[in-house]
């Protein structure tokens, strides 16, 4: 905090004297312009600041959504000059019989990843800001996965599920219960794929959540207690809606998390067995990169998603708008 | 926020009220509670992590067997420095080490300009410019993958082949309209007349910018680093399509190449070396993680 009040004070009558002495003979000459001139070498100076993220973003944010929409109309190779084929990548992607699949299990994951990587996080910290002991260690614990690179997780699943010496079944055995096929069976693979998706992100919630939790006025508790309240009522009635926002907001952002689902199926089951995993982030993938390079096609489905993202998005604005 | 002006101190009052606590019944429901979440969070998210270290200390044969032995017979360490050596670590890891720092340092020099002009100098359209960055966060990066890709294969205009090198990683990175907004929502609440003082005296922006916005945000800069330095290392994807070469490859992707060709204790210390630099970045940086979790909670 020194440097900061002390250093600038030289400077200044320094800079007064320069500034000063220039200026007198131009301002007499020209005196309605100068706040306009002034506007514009602020917005000058403005957009010297911002132009290196403008660059950015125009090229590596908003020009891929546009190139998006554009590419999906198109036929290329990168070679040569691409050409316009209209709703044929559309034709082709609608015909993959992978494509149901890949939409119905990308919500049918979506829809489970909620139930496991939305509700169990709010209750997890409900209950983790009730409790008055080994709370640094229960929120240091509960956040772990979430440092770890994905990879790590996904691989060390990949292991657990193993049918042979995998952990899970070990355990299954174990306690008498029969193993599952895990991974290798078209009821269970999804579902697996849950399992590690939740495992590593759920930390995130908890802490959010908890932040939240950590907000509401004990007042209110208090309150809602004389007038007779049980804890659950407390819940229903106090901690559910002061958290209403966040919870809304963490709605959305888990649904595009979740909607994006690629890792999991890449490295443990490449969408099989028979397509019960693959999801339209990995076909999209498998288009582009995979089939030989039908980036038209990839570009549809992208564009797909990209809408039921927006609508997703939509929704969730007007209902905040709602509440507010 | 209703609740600001009456907030008392976190973990005075919560739902359950300290007299129902301090009564025999629920004091006996309390510590119930407290051994099974203990045990329950212990079990799932501690012991993968000690059945990986474990599991990476056992021999080949060991590591198969039924039912599984809870304690490495005899504890062989020579299995990390085989990793190393398969995986090539040392390479993989210099590789996200210069993507993760040159992020870093790219990312935060252009979205602290970009968040000061937005914050500070207003300038027409700003708050366009604002909406247009947080509007691509509604647009997961894995939907425009393709054009994305494209874009780095061939940079419209300018004709960059940007394939295999660190740019490819450090453009998109410092595209990121939450770390803008974050700033800019610090910035906002640093008050003018610390900065018009100074503009009076004739000090130029950048200066200002430097010597007395910088300083005060410190916390927030933290938050942003260490944010963008944890993407970069656990960023999976993106890597793997736009530095396919071997030599350039992050730990990530290198791990998920190698692992098909190796045996299991060796991918289990691969991935034990490759979680170890995140464990010790959490370790150091407990505070800021939690403080800008709770910052990014508070967006809406």
């Amino acid at each position: 905090m020194r440097t900061l009040t002390v250093k600038p004070k030289p400077k200044q009558q320094v800079a007064t004297e320069r500034r000063v002495a220039p200026e007198r003979q131009v301002v007499p000459r020209r005196r309605p312009p100068t706040k306009r001139r002034r506007a514009a070498r602020r917005n000058l100076t403005a957009y010297g600041f911002l132009c290196a993220a403008l660059f950015c973003f125009a090229l590596f944010a908003w020009w891929p959504i546009v190139r998006e929409v554009v590419l999906s109309f198109q036929q290329t190779n990168l070679v040569d000059e691409p050409s316009w084929v209209g709703l044929d990548n559309f034709r082709t992607v609608v015909n993959d019989p992978a494509f149901g699949e890949a939409w119905r299990n990308t919500f049918v994951f979506t829809l489970l990843a909620l139930l496991c990587g939305y509700v169990v996080p709010f209750a997890v910290a409900v209950v983790l800001n009730e409790l008055r002991h080994a709370r640094a260690y229960l929120r240091f614990v509960v956040y772990l996965p979430v440092m770890l690179p994905p990879i790590v997780s996904v691989l060390l699943f990949r292991w657990f599920y193993d049918p042979g010496p995998g952990l899970f079944n070990q355990a299954l055995d174990a306690v008498g219960l029969p193993t599952l096929a895990w991974l290798d069976s078209t009821s269970t693979a999804l579902f697996s794929l849950v399992i590690v998706s939740t495992w590593m992100n759920l930390g995130a919630g908890v802490l959010i959540y908890l932040a939240a939790l950590q907000n509401i006025p004990g007042e209110l508790y208090e309150a809602a207690e004389l007038d007779g309240a049980g804890i659950l009522k407390r819940i229903r009635h106090v901690t559910i809606p002061q958290t209403r926002l966040i919870l809304t907001l963490m709605l959305m952002l888990q649904i595009v998390a979740t909607m994006q689902v690629f890792i999991e199926p890449y490295m443990l089951t490449g969408g099989g067995p028979e397509n019960a995993t693959v999801t339209v982030a990995y076909l999209m993938y498998q288009y582009a990169f995979v089939y030989g390079g039908n980036y038209g096609a990839g570009s549809a489905l992208g564009l797909m998603l990209m809408l039921v993202l927006l609508a997703v998005a939509a929704v969730q604005l007007r209902l905040t708008r709602e509440e507010k | 926020m209703p609740n600001t002006t009456d907030r008392r101190p976190a973990a005075t009052r919560t739902i359950v009220s300290p007299l129902e606590l301090r009564s025999r019944r629920g004091s006996r429901i309390y510590w119930a509670l407290l051994t099974a979440t203990v045990t329950v969070f212990t079990l799932v998210f501690v012991f993968p992590l000690y059945w990986m270290v474990t599991g990476a200390m056992k021999t080949g044969e060991e590591i198969a067997r039924t039912p599984p032995t809870l304690f490495p017979e005899s504890p062989d360490f020579s299995v990390f420095a085989d990793a190393w050596e398969l995986f090539d670590i040392g390479t993989l890891l210099r590789n996200t080490l210069f993507y993760a720092v040159g992020a870093w340092l790219f990312a935060l020099a252009v979205d602290v300009s970009a968040a000061y002009a937005l914050s500070k100098l207003r300038p027409m359209f700003g708050n366009a410019i604002l909406a247009g960055m947080l509007a691509t966060l509604m647009i997961p990066p894995i939907v425009v993958m393709i054009p994305a890709y494209i874009t780095v294969t061939d940079v419209p205009i300018l004709g960059w082949h940007l394939l295999n090198s660190p740019w490819a990683i450090w453009f998109p990175v410092a595209a990121n309209g939450f770390n803008v907004f974050l700033l800019k929502r610090f910035f906002d609440s640093i008050p003018n007349e610390l900065l018009e003082a100074a503009e009076i005296d004739g000090v130029p922006p950048w200066r200002v910018l430097w010597s007395i916005i910088l300083p005060i945000s410190r916390p927030i800069l933290g938050v942003v680093s260490l944010f963008t330095v944890v993407l970069v290392f656990k960023d999976f994807v993106w890597p793997l399509l736009v530095l396919p070469d071997s030599e350039k490859m992050t730990l990530s992707v290198g791990l998920s190449q190698t692992a098909g060709a190796v045996t299991q204790n060796q991918i289990m210390a691969g991935l034990v070396i490759a979680s170890i630099p995140m464990i010790i970045v959490f370790f150091l940086f407990q505070r800021s993680i939690m403080a800008g979790l709770t910052a990014g909670s508070l967006k809406g």
